[in-house]
């Protein structure tokens, strides 16, 4: 009943996965897609973390505050350029992005 | 340890349902109400790990920032999600084989791996014994020191991305009045003020 690092790296995964579905799945949804990539990078801190934390190396724990920061900026890019598509086309369906092409 | 095999349980559940639950919600507005929730249960796999720091970090950032944004943006665009979801159903049986797929690949990789022989000896900063140094004084003590240049280029990355956000939503608008000091300060009592002869009887 002891929870070891395969535990983490499972669960790691299983979101890692769930992000690349909601991508797959909801591929005309700007926001969900968005959202599936801040789940993809929590998995990549989840494992980050995990092996950090069971190696014995604080040196994964500054890469996922890295990984962290990076995923807060890629957000704001991300729905700053939303809402500029939005007021051009009053719609955010991906599959109409390559009207925007000059 | 019954304890804590029992937390790890319960807030990967949570964490991974909730997930599973941002990607298949038919109100976006719901999608980011249950990511705030997987980020909160992840937060607790991270104190249960014992990386407290990155925790807090967690939902400060994500909770407090990311998520609010999300929000902010969901419910400021008037969209029409039903039309965005046409497809939905045409996309999962594929999607959900190549999840399956890449979920058999991946657990097999977690379940298959051990640790090289060569991986005790490359620690590069070893996390301190708890009781004489605190997991928030062991990350600053690495990350002021060795990875100061990080430190500030995610620093960078950070003004990038707000200086971005900025250019990107500023609009100009015409016709709208401002305050131009140099016009204010420049002006003198001839042109502030005109004298005009009224006659009595008439307005102007």
């Amino acid at each position: 009943m002891t929870i070891g690092l395969g535990h983490y790296l499972a669960v790691g995964a299983i979101l890692f996965t769930i992000g690349i579905f909601g991508i797959y799945l909801n591929r005309k949804n700007v926001i969900i897609i968005l959202m599936s990539i801040e789940l993809i990078l929590l998995a990549v801190n989840v494992n980050l973390v995990a092996f950090s934390t069971h190696l014995g190396d604080i040196v994964g724990q500054v890469f996922a505050l890295l990984v962290l920061t990076v995923a807060a900026a890629e957000a704001a890019i991300g729905l700053a350029i939303l809402v500029v598509y939005f007021r051009n086309r009053g719609s955010i369906a991906v599959d109409d992005i390559n009207l925007m092409k000059g | 340890m019954f304890v804590q095999a029992l937390f790890f349980y319960l807030f990967a559940a949570i964490c991974v349902a909730s997930a599973f639950m941002v990607i298949s919600a038919r109100n976006p507005v719901h999608s980011v109400l249950y990511l705030i929730l997987a980020f909160v249960n992840a937060a607790g796999l991270f104190v249960l790990m014992g990386a407290e720091f990155l925790a807090m970090m967690l939902i400060v950032v994500y909770v407090g920032a990311v998520a609010v944004l999300f929000l902010f943006v969901v419910m400021m665009l008037d969209v029409d999600f039903a039309e965005l979801r046409q497809g939905f159903l045409q996309y999962l049986p594929v999607g959900v084989l190549v999840g399956c797929i890449f979920l058999a690949e991946l657990l097999m990789v977690v379940g298959a791996w051990t640790f090289g022989p060569g991986v005790p000896r490359a620690i590069t900063a070893p996390i301190p014994p708890l009781a004489s140094v605190s997991n928030t004084e062991a990350l600053g003590l690495v990350l002021y020191t060795r990875y100061v240049y990080y430190f500030q280029a995610a620093g960078v990355v950070l003004l990038v991305a707000m200086i971005g956000a900025i250019v990107l939503t500023l609009r100009h608008k015409t016709g709208v009045k401002r305050q131009n000091i140099a016009d204010q300060v420049a002006r003198n009592r001839d042109s502030a003020i005109e004298v005009r002869k009224v006659r009595s009887g008439q307005g102007l």
